[in-house]
C-alpha cells in the first residue's frame, strides 16, 4: 500500500517543542497529517491513553492503527518511512552519531535546565541553572559550527535532526529571556546560533508550527503560577 | 584500510557492557581500555570533553560517546548480525524500549538501592510498575528483537547479571515470580554465548555493590 494512503495523525499540545519536532519532520516530507489538540490540563483523551500507555505523554504519531512514541524516535521513524529526499538525518553513520549525541544532550542536559529556572527554589539554584545553559549554548556554537561546514543549518542547505531537535526549543528559550531578564544567544557568545535561530524560525517547514513567544510567555506564567500553587494571574 | 577500535569503559560498567556485547556479536576486533574513573585518562577527557564518561568507542581516531548512540553507530558501521530490524515501526520499537531502561527501569532501580525510607518505598513501587511494562512487552517473544537479540535485549541486559548482585546485597528480591516472563528472557539472555562469555565477573561485582550499598546505607 503506498504510504501516503494511510492516515497520519499527530497528538500533540500547541506548547510542547517536542510535538514539533514530529510535525517538521512530516512538514519536510510533505505527509499530510490531521493535528489533534491534547487539552492536558483537562485530562487526558482516551486515544492519548490507549496510543501511549507507557508513558501517557504527547506527542504520539498516529501511522495508521500503529502508534509510535517518543519525539526523536518519531522523527527517524518518520525519516525512514517516507524515505524519498529530503533527508532528515546525514547519510554518514559517524554524522548521525554526532546529530544523535547532540540531540540527547538537548534532552537530557540542556532543556530540563530551562525547567528549572522556572521553579528554582532560591538565587542559586536559578544562577546554576542558567549557567548550565549557557555552558551548553556555547557548546552548540562550536557544533554548529563543525556541523553546519559553513552552511547555513546544522543539516547543510536544509533542516536536518540535529536543526529540528534543537530549535524547537528556541520559543521557550525566548520566554526564558524575557521572563528571566536574560540573554541567551547573543552577538558575544553565540553568533552564528543567534543568526541560526532566526532562519529556523522563519524556516517553510517550521514558521506555522512554532509558537509566538507571547502566547507561549503567558502559557508559561500561567504554569509556573499553578506549580507555585497561587491563582493564574490574569493574561 | 587497518581498521583501528578502541572501547574506554571501566570493568563494571553496564553502559560499557551493552557496547562490547555488540562488538563481540559483530566479530569486531577492538582494543579494550578500563578507565579508574577516579583518575581518569587525559585521552578518555579528550574524546569525551562533554560527559567525561564511559563508554567511549573511538573508530579510526573518530570518537563517539553516549551507549545508545555507540550501539546505532555500531550497527550502521558494520552490517553483520545486525541489531536493528529493517523495518521502521520494529526500529521505532526498540528505540523506544531502549530508551525507557534508560531513562525510567534502570533509574527507578538503582533508586530502590540507593535511597532510603520513604523514596525508597517509592522507588520500588515505580520499578514494579516499570516491570510490569516490561513483562507485558516480552510476552509472546523469547528476545524483545524476537527470535534473536537486539538493541533493545542488549540494553536491558544489565538486569541478567546485575540484578542477582543487588538482590545477593539488599536481601531484597525485586524481579520475583510476578514477572515469569522476563525471569525466562534473563536465563535465555545468560545462555548465549556472546553474553555469558562477555561478563564482569560475579564476586567482584558483589563485592563492588556491597560496598556502594554500605556507602548509601551508612550505620547509624
Amino acid at each position: 500500500m503506498d504510504e501516503n494512503d494511510v492516515k497520519v495523525k499527530v497528538l500533540g499540545s500547541w506548547s510542547s517543542p517536542f510535538v514539533m519536532r514530529a510535525m517538521i519532520a512530516l512538514n519536510i516530507k510533505s505527509v499530510n497529517y490531521e493535528y489533534l489538540e491534547e487539552r492536558l490540563w483537562e485530562g487526558k483523551s482516551e486515544l492519548l491513553l490507549k496510543s501511549n500507555p507507557v508513558h501517557k505523554k504527547i506527542p504520539v504519531l498516529i501511522h495508521g492503527d500503529k502508534p509510535i512514541c517518543e519525539s526523536l524516535v518519531i522523527v527517524q521513524y518518520i525519516d525512514e518511512v517516507w524515505s524519498s529526499t529530503p533527508s532528515i538525518l546525514p547519510s554518514d553513520p559517524h554524522e548521525r552519531a554526532t546529530d544523535r549525541f547532540w540531540a540527547a544532550y538537548l534532552d537530557e542536559k540542556w532543556f530540563p535546565s530551562m525547567r528549572t529556572i522556572a521553579i528554582a527554589q532560591g538565587e542559586d539554584a536559578r544562577k546554576a541553572a542558567i549557567a548550565q545553559l549557557e555552558e551548553g549554548l556555547v557548546l552548540l556554537e562550536e557544533a554548529f559550527g563543525k556541523c553546519s561546514k559553513g552552511k547555513p543549518f546544522f543539516g547543510g542547505d536544509q533542516i536536518g535532526y540535529l536543526d529540528i531537535a534543537f530549535g524547537c526549543f528556541l520559543g521557550w528559550l525566548r520566554v526564558t529571556e524575557k521572563m528571566s531578564v536574560i540573554n541567551l544567544l547573543g552577538e558575544a557568545k553565540t553568533p552564528a546560533l543567534l543568526k541560526w535561530a532566526h532562519r529556523f524560525c522563519s524556516d517553510a517547514y517550521v514558521k506555522d508550527v512554532m509558537p509566538e513567544t507571547e502566547k507561549l510567555a503567558g502559557f508559561g506564567k500561567m504554569i509556573m503560577a499553578k506549580l507555585r500553587g497561587a491563582a493564574p494571574p490574569k493574561s | 584500510m587497518a581498521e583501528e577500535v578502541k572501547l574506554f569503559k571501566t570493568w563494571s560498567t553496564p553502559f560499557g557492557l551493552r557496547v562490547v556485547w555488540a562488538l563481540k556479536l559483530k566479530g569486531i576486533q577492538y582494543d579494550a581500555i578500563d578507565e579508574d574513573l577516579s583518575n581518569k585518562s587525559a585521552l578518555l577527557l579528550q574524546y569525551n570533553p562533554v560527559y567525561k564518561k564511559v563508554p567511549v568507542l573511538v573508530h579510526n581516531g573518530k570518537p563517539i560517546s553516549e551507549s545508545l548512540v555507540i550501539l546505532e553507530y555500531i550497527d550502521e558501521t558494520w552490517k553483520q548480525n545486525p541489531i536493528l530490524p529493517e523495518d521502521p515501526l520494529e526500529k521505532a520499537r526498540e528505540r523506544f524500549w531502549a530508551k525507557f531502561n534508560d531513562e525510567k527501569l534502570l533509574p527507578s532501580i538503582w533508586d530502590a538501592f540507593t535511597k532510603e525510607g520513604k523514596e525508597r518505598e517509592e522507588a520500588i513501587a515505580t520499578s514494579l510498575e516499570n516491570l510490569k511494562f516490561v513483562e507485558e512487552e516480552l510476552k509472546g517473544k523469547i528476545f524483545f528483537g524476537g527470535e534473536k537479540i537486539g538493541l533493545a535485549d542488549l540494553v536491558f541486559g544489565w538486569l541478567a547479571n546485575l540484578i542477582c548482585v543487588f538482590e545477593e546485597v539488599t536481601g531484597f528480591k525485586i524481579i520475583d515470580e510476578r514477572f515469569p516472563v522476563l525471569l525466562a528472557w534473563m536465563q535465555e539472555f545468560l545462555e548465549l554465548p556472546i553474553i555469558k562469555d562477555n561478563l564482569p565477573p560475579h564476586d567482584k561485582l558483589v563485592i563492588k555493590y556491597q560496598a556502594l550499598y554500605e556507602k548509601y546505607h551508612p550505620a547509624k
